[in-house]
């Protein structure tokens, strides 16, 4: 048996870097998102040059990870694209959560998620973004998942040819294999103190690695 | 080294012809340019050869000339037929048989060099040079000086119009905009190359189109950093187009470009990568062509207490390397609650018991109300029609979203303005 797969291993050196084994890939670049349980949770952030999906309910804290994602990027001073499917983004929340808005390109897509795909990719295959985010939160789960694979395994492959980081913000895990991080966000209580609403319990859980966290994210009124 | 162009008649095509070689160049009047071409000669070799160049590229008669200097050059061009190529050193011999009346100055010194038998610049040339001084003055010392073919004088360049513009009238009207793009294309490459052929580059493009029976069509491209891409350039104009196509068949194209220095930036070895502006442009523009001309770009906050007030400003990121400098060194900011706003709001069914939402039916946000806090009052600007007054509440729904509500004070009405998130 041993002789056998000796044999197998010499065969198949030639065609194969790492035959009968489990390549090892390159430790690759993350952005922090300046949360610790969220840097806990994904071993030091969001992946550069690939494709993460961050995924949740409404209220489930999705769009304030993504803000403070974007704080730290464009605070290193990076280029980051907003593609936004629904047209949601809330300018004044994002710089209330230290994003410079000055390095931030919105594309407001109205609605179309054809739209949304379509200038992700123009801007994705571009290059010279830090991160590129495209905001398909508010998109239906029907529409979402008409998506076709091979336009995620377009999107991944060009994060990964321009160093990227791509990160797909839904409702539920639309890209599966493409992605290499997937995080998905779980609403747990609100947090009503007098007359204010000031935040509320929420739950992460990397998809990929079995790992959960809770965090709480907070509003000031 | 100095050429000399002399055809009395179409100065302007000298002019032209000259400044494909230099953009030093002298016009004097009747008909000759001069212009300096130093530093020519691993372009096209010898003088000899490079007069031959100039002479193919005149495509007129016209008499050239090259000398060490502009006097020279000019007064060969004027005597001699055809090219005269003048070795430094040999000025004094080669101009030697020039008639005087080519070397100029007052009618006075003229008339008395005639009468003294003067005929030539030789002869001029033999005379002492004291002798001259004493009986012609400075005039006749300059002129003596000239007649030995010793000029020194600097070129006095004609002003560059730097006047970037083309423009084409069609022998047919043009309906469609993929042959106006070819048109579009022949005037792109005119313009690039006169601001190529100056070293500049331009920020912004200015296209007007004559139509036909109607009003014309006037359009520009600007562009956040000097660009000299002629195909980028063509691509946003088409994308112009394609999203306000004119009105009627195109008569007349006329392009004008603004003429700035080009950009020189130097990145540091640590600083973020960030788009190619060129290239960048080109991305927004496609971008914009498809959701939109006033959806893409860097939102900015506007100076005002109205909710969701923003202006969308071009996408023009500052130096990296300028933010890094003065980013002081800080802790993110703590997470918060985001509002993912609804545009427009969402007007809403909301059933109020004892003054407080109980239940709220609008399109995708519906349930029975399970927390509200409010109301906030907000209310502004009331000196202009679009004023606004209104109450706000945060609710929390039976389904687990936290929402925000607003009723407008004066029409009573009930809007969802968005989900915290």
């Amino acid at each position: 048996m041993r002789a056998t797969v000796l044999q197998l291993k010499c065969e198949l050196q030639a065609r194969f870097d790492v035959p009968l084994g489990v390549r090892k890939t390159a430790e690759t670049e993350r952005i922090p998102t300046g949360i610790s349980a969220i840097d806990q949770l994904t071993a030091g952030g969001i992946p550069r040059g690939a494709l993460t999906e961050i995924c949740g309910a409404e209220s489930s804290g999705r769009t304030a990870l993504m803000f403070a994602l974007l704080g730290q990027s464009t605070r290193r001073g990076e280029c980051c694209a907003w593609i936004d499917a629904a047209g949601a983004f809330d300018p004044a929340s994002a710089e209330e959560m230290g994003v410079d808005l000055t390095r931030v390109l919105w594309v407001n897509c109205g609605g179309n998620t054809e739209y949304a795909l379509k200038s992700v990719d123009l801007l994705i295959q571009a290059g010279g973004f830090g991160l590129v985010v495209l905001d398909l939160a508010d998109t239906p789960d029907k529409e979402a998942r008409r998506i076709p694979l091979a336009s995620w395994f377009r999107l991944r492959h060009a994060a990964e040819r321009t160093g990227a980081a791509l990160v797909a913000v839904e409702r539920q895990i639309n890209a599966r294999s493409c992605s290499v991080l997937q995080i998905e966000m779980r609403r747990k209580r609100p947090v009503w103190i007098g007359k204010l609403l000031r935040g509320f319990h929420t739950e992460a859980e990397s998809r990929k690695h079995y790992r959960t966290h809770t965090t709480e994210l907070f509003v000031v009124r | 080294m100095f050429a000399c162009l002399h055809a009395p008649g179409n100065v302007a095509l000298l002019v032209e012809c000259a400044r494909g070689f230099s953009p030093h160049i002298e016009e004097i009047p009747p008909g000759t340019v001069i212009f300096d071409v130093r530093g020519l000669a691993s372009l096209y070799g010898p003088p000899a050869m490079l007069a031959r160049e100039i002479e193919r590229r005149v495509g007129m008669p016209a008499n050239i000339a090259i000398a060490s200097n502009p006097d020279a050059a000019m007064h060969a061009a004027r005597g001699f037929p055809g090219i005269t190529v003048i070795e430094p050193g040999k000025e004094a011999a080669t101009l030697a048989p020039l008639p005087l009346n080519l070397l100029g100055g007052s009618p006075d010194t003229a008339e008395l060099l005639h009468l003294w038998g003067v005929r030539t610049f030789g002869d001029f040339a033999k005379l002492p040079p004291l002798g001259v001084a004493a009986r012609l003055g400075n005039e006749g010392v300059e002129l003596q000086r000239l007649a030995h073919g010793n000029g020194y004088r600097q070129l006095r360049p004609i002003a560059d119009p730097l006047d970037f513009q083309a423009e084409i009238e069609l022998d047919y009207p043009v309906e469609l905009l993929e042959p106006l793009a070819f048109i579009l294309a022949r005037l792109l490459g005119e313009v690039c190359g006169a601001l190529a052929a100056r070293s500049l580059a331009t920020n912004e493009i200015r296209l007007r189109l004559a139509l036909e029976n109607a009003p014309e069509h006037a359009t520009s491209l600007k562009l956040p950093v000097p660009m000299l891409d002629q195909k980028a350039f063509l691509r946003m104009l088409q994308l112009g187009l394609n999203g306000r196509p004119p009105a009627a068949p195109v008569l007349k194209v006329y392009l004008a470009a603004e003429p700035v220095k080009p950009r020189r930036t130097q990145q540091g070895l640590f600083v973020p990568s960030s788009p190619e502006p060129e290239k960048l442009e080109l991305t927004v523009a496609r971008v914009r062509h498809l959701v939109g001309q006033d959806r893409v770009g860097t939102p900015e906050i506007s100076d005002t207490h109205r909710p969701d007030a923003f202006v969308m400003r071009a996408f023009a990121p500052s130096s990296a390397s300028m933010a890094i400098e003065e980013a002081p060194e800080e802790a993110p900011p703590q997470p918060r609650l985001c509002l993912r706003r609804f545009r427009p709001p969402r007007y809403a069914q909301v059933l109020v018991v004892n003054y407080r939402p109980v239940r709220v039916i609008s399109q995708s946000v519906q349930g029975r109300v399970v927390m509200a806090k409010g109301p906030w009052r907000t209310s502004g600007e009331w000196w202009r029609e679009d004023a606004w007054n209104r109450d706000e509440w945060d609710v929390a729904l039976e389904a687990g979203g936290v929402y925000r509500l607003f009723q407008e004070v004066d029409s009573g009405r009930w809007f969802v303005e968005g989900s915290y998130d």
